[in-house]
Formats: C-alpha cells, structure tokens, sequence
C-alpha cells in the first residue's frame, strides 16, 4: 500500500463524541474530540461525518474555531446517517474527514458591521461565525443578528442565545412563523425583521443561512437596504458526498461550474444570482 | 519519436508476447454489432473493425465499483485500512475518442485535490490505440470535436496499412517495447502510406452536425432555458444508461457495505448518475435538479460548456456511445443541430 493511497483525501479521522444533547424533537448536539489534534476548521467549513456501515453525510461544524480542543455539530435527523447518528451518545466513535470548503470571508467582515440571518438550522453553520465574531468582538463594528424558527420549540441553541440576547454589544432579535401560549416575542417571517434593522450599505456584510426558500425573500430585503450584491454572503445546501470537487453531486447549476463543497458553501449573492436554484 | 512496422501476420504474436507480461484487454465481438474490452490471449480474439465498445476503457481507470477502505467495528473504536488494488494491464486498440476520453479523466483526477485510487491505477495502464480509417456509424461526431485524429494519450498507436500497421511510438515505455520486441522501423514508403491514409480521412471525416465548435460555447451560453431541454425532458426515461457508458462521465457514489457478522465491511466508490431523480437531492427533502429536463441539460453542459472553461476542451469525444444506448432515443447530434439553430 503506498502512502499515497493510505493519506489520501479519503483517510478518516478518529473522532469521540465526549458531549451530546437532544435540543429539538428532530435535532441533537454533539461535541467530538479528534484522536489526533484539533479540527482547525474555519468559521463556515463543514465535515464529512462517517458512520462505520452506514456511510458518511456533510454536516457544518457549528463550533467557533475560537472554541479549541473539540468541535461541535448540530445534526437534524433528516436522513438514513442523522437518524441513526441520534441514537449515538457520549463514548461512541465517528469517522471525519474535512474540514471541507471555503469558509465565510472573515478577513473581508474585519472591521465592518454585520447582519446575520438565520432560519431554521442555518443557524448551525452561522452559529460558527456568531461565536467567531463576539469572540474577536472588537475587530467588528455594529452586529446585528436576526433569527427565524418555525415555532418557539424549534428554537435551537436556546440557552446560548438567552446570552446573546443579554449582551450589549449585540442586538438579537428573534421570530416564529407560529406561535406558542408562552411565547412573548415576536410572530412572522423571518422577512418582517428586516426594515428595522439600520444598515450602512457602505460597510455592512449581510450573512443569511436558511433553507432555499428564505433566501428569495431575505436578499430581495437586503437589496431594497442597498446593501450591494457582494456584501450579502450566503452558505448553500447541497449534497457533497467527496468534498473535493469531484463526485459531482453538489454542482449548483450556474455558468461558472461551482461545486458547492470546494468553490462554496459559502458564496456572495453576487457570485450565484445567475444560479438555476440557491 | 519513432514510427514501426508489425506485420498483420505478426500481431498473434505481439499479443501472445505482450500477455507474458502483463493482462492484455482489447475488443472483443460479443454479438448483434456489440463488442466490450475483455481480456484476450491471442489476436484472433479481437476485434480489429469495432464501433465503440459498450462501455469505454475508463472501466479500467474508474472500474464501477472500487474499495477504498476496510473496516471493523468489533471493538468500540473503530480500524479501518486503506484499500487499493490494481493490475498491470495493457489496452489493445482503443479509437481516438477513447484515447480523448482517458485524457480528459486523466485531468480532472490529477487536479488537486488528487484522487490517488485513479492515478495509481493509471501508471498501471499501457495504451496501444488504433486509428479509425473510416466512420464507425453515423452516431460518431468524432470530427465536430477533432478526435478523429490522434492527439497523443497512447503508449504506441497503430494505423492499418493494408497488410501491416504502422506503429506511432509515444513514450519511451512505448519505444522500449518495440525494441525488445525486434519490431523493423518504418521505411519513407510506410511513412507516406500513412500520410495518405491521414489525407483520405479529410473527405470521409467532415463536422457532423455543421456548427463550428468554436461557436458552441455561445451556443450553450444562450441555450440555458431553450425548448430543447423541456423536449428531452419528456423523452428521457432517467435511466443513467447514457452516463454509464460516456467515456468522461466520471461521477461517482460512496456507500458502506457492512457484511453478515456486523462487525467488518468496507467502504466503496461507484459509478453514479446525474440523471438519476434523486441525484441532487439532500436529505431534507429538496431537489435542486428536480425535472428530468434539467438533469439532461445538466449532462449536456458538462460536455460542451463547463469542461470548456476548466479544461480548455469539451468532455464529449464523439464516440456516440451516449447516442447508441439511449432507450428513448435522445440523440446528442439533433440535440446539438436543435440547440444551434435555436440560437441563430
């Protein structure tokens, strides 16, 4: 066997799950040590998660890469990987590979104000960046953070964002589509959130993860705030089975040919508005 | 580089000394005008006068189904060991679109990150192509993307010259094998024999479809929402038979296998299809190549446009192979001939 073949991109790492917690009816935590060192992953990457017999499923890592020593991931029970991943716990084994993919454009975000939208379970891959942020707060200017769910049970991340919401150098607002009887905030789409929010078009980087659908809307907002095209970042869903820009699952449908798990997931609108489907 | 001379007479026993050395795989008939590489142990097995074979020669690059890891689970932390298996092996008689295919697969594996699997297997590989002195049949669009034509990709490449081949010598792997094998150097006659057989392909050889290619990236550039792929969407039946068997259609699958006792299995790569529905799909449910339209035209622009800007030349070959097969009879010649006019 040459070593070629033994370190290849398909080598997986040997990944313990030393935390986990069902945080929805369909989504579960996990926080995972590596055997062999950190995951020195950046805001917006994901992995490849492999379930020995089962097989292997993308998932972001919703960590900060400020957070050292382990990862973590968010995992809805979605497909035939998820769902017996909830059935794992503490002391169980995964394979890894990744990270994979080109991460959210800190370097660009340094020193501008931010919006962050999130819908659903795309609070997952920006929560990575979220933490980022409030962690290297002081390099940033205004944050703002906007966050959708279907009802208040679906919120995830609940305790965090109680802490988020009590922080004075960041405003978070929240929504549900539906409500609850104990639920005192806000009621609508994610959209609704949007007018209030003061933008200074000039040095504002909006981030919106969410389902497909919510992007439609959410940009069409941004862009009636003149925020242009390159400062509104968004992060893909897509298949990606190799994470190498090569099985060619995850090629969105645009003239340039990008595979989401190399040239993405994250993109700016202006990248992928000629694209057949966000 | 050098030209050599094998007498027709002689190549039962090229063959016969070349598989001493490792696995021949060349053409063989296999009935009602079908033919597939198998191995072979003397000439009299191959088929000299073949159209495309069923499936391409990347088979031996990219076989359909591949091990890249065992596994065993038995204990709570999991082992796993890499996987790699391959044979010397040398391809008799691969046509010009087959060379073309295997160049184009070469690319995109030795793009960073690299595929390993496909590069090993590769060095593994001698090619002995074999130029087409006529069409094979009238689905073959060789001449639309130039490889009717050798454009290099062999070890050694011959051409039929009536009682002899002339033997094109590409590599030094190439050249070390006719010397070993004693093979006599072509005479200025042979060489102008060739030229001839090279000049008469000119008439038999004319772009099929009539659209310069150079103006095929516009074409395709402008044929996003044309008709002509809502008309494929109805024909098409979704079957992946014409994935399959494209020589560069390299889209792939990585599944478990786990065996009986639950404990050990492994972990394979195989062939797998954009136009299968569910291809595109994540798990929660959305589709993002829903119609069975979208997913041809899908197929098409990863011939004729997106291979173009990343590789500088279209991943079609015109080996007609996708043509032949299709149960629905989608043809790639109207679909092109369709798609052009529309642009006009």
């Amino acid at each position: 066997m040459t070593e070629e073949i033994k370190n290849s991109n398909w080598k997986l790492r040997k990944g313990q799950i030393i935390a986990a917690k069902q945080m929805t009816a369909t989504e579960k935590w996990f926080d995972i040590k590596l055997e062999d060192g950190d995951l020195d992953h950046e805001p917006g990457q994901f992995v490849q998660v492999e379930l020995y017999g089962i097989g292997e499923a993308p998932i972001s890592v919703c960590s900060s890469p400020t957070k050292r020593g382990s990862f973590e991931l968010t995992v809805r029970a979605a497909g035939r990987l998820t769902k017996h991943m909830h059935s794992m716990g503490v002391g169980d084994w995964l394979g890894i590979r990744g990270p994979f993919g080109k991460p959210f454009p800190v370097k660009l975000m340094t020193g501008n104000d931010l919006l962050f939208v999130a819908g659903g379970l795309g609070i997952a891959p920006l929560r990575s960046l979220i933490n980022y942020v409030i962690d290297n707060r002081r390099e940033f200017g205004k944050v703002d953070i906007l966050l959708g769910c279907k009802t208040p049970t679906d919120m995830l991340f609940g305790d965090e964002i109680k802490t988020w919401e009590k922080r004075l150098d960041v405003n978070f607002s929240c929504t549900v589509d539906r409500t609850a009887p104990d639920w005192k905030g806000n009621v609508g789409l994610i959209t609704s959130l949007i007018p209030g929010v003061t933008i200074n078009p000039e040095k504002t980087f909006g981030v919106v993860v969410g389902p497909p659908i919510m992007y439609k809307f959410v940009i069409a907002e941004l862009l009636k705030k003149n925020l242009p095209e390159r400062q509104i970042i968004l992060s893909l869903e897509r298949h990606m089975k190799c994470g190498m820009g090569k099985c060619g699952h995850c090629q969105i449908d645009h003239p340039k040919n990008y595979y989401c798990c190399k040239d993405g997931p994250t993109f700016t609108y202006e990248e992928v508005k000629e694209s057949k489907k966000l | 580089m050098n030209y050599h001379i094998l007498k027709k007479t002689e190549l039962d026993g090229f063959v016969k000394k070349l598989a001493k050395t490792m696995k021949v795989c060349a053409p063989v008939a296999k009935g009602h005008n079908n033919f597939a590489f198998e191995e072979v142990t003397s000439a009299g097995e191959i088929a000299l006068s073949y159209i495309p074979t069923i499936l391409p020669p990347k088979k031996y690059f990219m076989p359909p189904r591949e091990k890249m890891l065992d596994f065993d689970i038995s204990e709570g932390k999991p082992k796993d060991t890499a996987s790699f298996d391959s044979e010397k092996i040398a391809l008799f008689g691969v046509h010009t679109c087959d060379l073309a295919g295997i160049q184009c697969l070469n690319m995109v594996f030795s793009e960073k990150p690299r595929d390993y699997n496909y590069i090993l297997r590769k060095e593994n590989v001698f090619i002995i192509g074999l130029e087409c002195n006529g069409y094979c049949d009238t689905h073959a669009s060789c001449a639309l993307v130039g490889n009717h034509y050798p454009n290099g990709g062999y070890d050694l490449f011959f051409t039929d010259l009536g009682e002899k081949f002339i033997i094109h010598v590409g590599t030094q792997k190439g050249e070390e094998l006719v010397e070993g094998m004693g093979l006599e150097k072509a005479s200025p006659a042979d060489l102008s024999a060739l030229d001839k057989v090279r000049e008469g392909k000119k008439k038999t050889f004319q772009n099929e479809i009539g659209v310069d290619p150079k103006s095929l990236p516009a074409i395709f550039a402008k044929g996003v929402d044309s008709k002509v792929w809502t008309d494929l969407g109805a024909k098409c039946v979704s079957c992946g038979n014409c994935t399959n068997v494209c020589p560069t259609c390299y889209c792939f699958d990585m599944a478990d296998t786990i065996n009986l006792d639950l404990k050990t299995g492994s972990r394979n790569r195989t062939w797998d299809s954009c136009q299968f529905e569910t291809f595109a799909t994540v798990a929660g449910g959305e589709n993002f190549r829903e119609e069975r339209g979208a997913r041809q035209r899908h197929r098409f622009y990863r011939k004729f446009k997106y291979p173009l800007d990343k590789f500088y030349r279209a991943f079609c070959t015109g080996c007609g192979r996708c043509t032949r097969t299709c149960m629905a009879k989608i043809n790639l010649k109207d679909t092109l001939r369709a798609l052009a006019a529309e642009s006009k």
